[in-house]
């Protein structure tokens, strides 16, 4: 091992001459759009979303989202959704956006008994 | 749209019986083989039926370890995947048709028997399967020959005198539609892109197009098979249609190449290889035959 050989950053030894301190600019792939994936494992069920994808268009995201998000058995249909089309609510307004629901226990129908045989409840 | 939101409503669950047992994500898988008569019907010639499910197993399987040969290597995360599952379903095929094979024949060996402990002279695999891709644009031209004659030959195959070959052509007509597809929407892509993706997807059907005719030589072992094997030449009608509309549509022109020659009248299904073929059997054997006493 030489002295212009160093372990910075812990990635181990790295050589610190010869080595291009600005980096070179690079032709950057400019990446497919990011889709979102929802998917619904059975009739009557919702749509949850599972995760993205890239795609060139929606009907290439559909079909990679059967292969990716399907390969277990998991889906009878399947939405895409553009990443860049969803609006999301901001953390900045949690507290005027969630905080008001959070003491009014009124408002959720736990004082009915539900009959054993109704599913997804 | 309408139809799948309106599918929605729990009224519409509540009402539908309940043989659907997917209420969880990844259960309710099936055996393509379950409740299937698996003796060999009388009348049926059974050492050509073995010799057929061997065709048919070395198509999918030589094919299938092609393809798995672009995991790691695919220009996207997303068409690996894609490419993974299509050979994954291709294996699945050649699984069951070895296992078959075995069954039929009388010895009793197993899928792994076959696939891993013949030499190259037994396997019964067309030629078209055997080259190693040389880019992304090949890899999908064969794939679309290949699927659109699977499918016409499992179609047919669906009606079957054999059960389990009609039961494995049922589960196969479905994957196979699927890899078609996936095909041709890529073909179609590249073929109607730029300038450079259409010089590469015509080039690509030029390098596969010379392995076509083979596909539809009638052979011996079909021709013994009445009922139970298409032959092979009632095929290419079917094909030909599929193939030209994906050409036309792509903006590419159907390859006017010489069809690779037999030698005295043998091609791949009578045992007779390519030189890429040594390569790709010797790559898909080495584990096996290296850690003989290994389970997986």
């Amino acid at each position: 091992m030489t002295a212009d050989l160093s372990a910075e950053g812990g990635h181990g030894v790295v050589p610190l001459t010869g080595v291009p301190v600005i980096p070179e600019a690079v032709q950057v792939k400019r990446d497919w759009p990011l889709y979102e994936v929802f998917l619904r494992g059975k009739r009557g069920l919702n749509h949850v979303h599972v995760g993205s994808l890239h795609a060139a268009d929606p009907q290439m995201a559909l079909h990679h989202a059967r292969d990716l998000y399907t390969r277990r058995n998991e889906g009878v249909s399947i939405w895409v959704v553009p990443a860049a089309d969803i609006t999301a609510s901001s953390p900045d307004e949690k507290d005027p956006f969630f905080a008001p629901s959070g003491d009014k226990v009124y408002r959720h129908p736990t004082f009915y008994d539900i009959p054993d045989d109704v599913p997804h409840m | 749209m309408s139809d799948s939101l309106e599918d929605d409503f729990a009224a519409h669950a509540l009402a539908e019986d309940t043989e659907d047992h997917r209420w969880a994500f990844g259960t309710g898988f099936t055996d393509a083989l379950e409740g299937v008569d698996t003796r060999v019907p009388d009348g049926v010639d059974a050492q050509a039926l073995a010799a057929y499910c061997l065709m048919l197993g070395d198509d999918a399987l030589i094919l299938s370890h092609r393809l798995q040969q672009w995991v790691t290597r695919a220009p996207e995360l997303e068409e690996e995947t894609a490419i993974a599952n299509i050979a994954l379903d291709l294996l699945g095929q050649a699984r069951m048709l070895l296992a078959r094979a075995g069954k039929a024949d009388g010895t009793g060996r197993d899928e792994d028997q076959f696939a891993f402990w013949r030499e190259a002279k037994e396997f019964r695999n067309v030629r078209l399967v055997e080259r190693a891709d040389g880019d992304f644009a090949e890899m999908l031209a064969r794939l679309l020959v290949f699927s659109a004659w699977r499918l016409a030959q499992f179609d047919a195959l669906r009606s079957s005198k054999d059960p389990v070959l009609s039961a494995i052509a049922a589960k196969g007509v479905k994957e196979l539609t699927y890899h078609r597809d996936y095909a041709a929407r890529w073909v179609v892509r590249l073929g109607d892109g730029t300038a450079e993706s259409h010089r590469r997807m015509q080039a690509a059907f030029q390098t596969v197009w010379p392995l076509v005719d083979e596909l539809f030589l009638t052979h011996r072992v079909e021709a013994a098979l009445p009922q139970v094997a298409p032959d092979a030449s009632t095929l290419r009608s079917e094909v030909d249609v599929i193939l030209d509309t994906v050409l036309a549509t792509a903006t590419l022109d159907r390859p006017e190449v010489p069809p690779l020659a037999g030698v005295g009248s043998r091609y791949g299904r009578d045992g007779l290889h390519t030189e890429a073929f040594g390569y790709v059997l010797a790559e898909m054997q080495s584990v096996a035959r290296a850690h003989t006493d290994a389970t997986w």
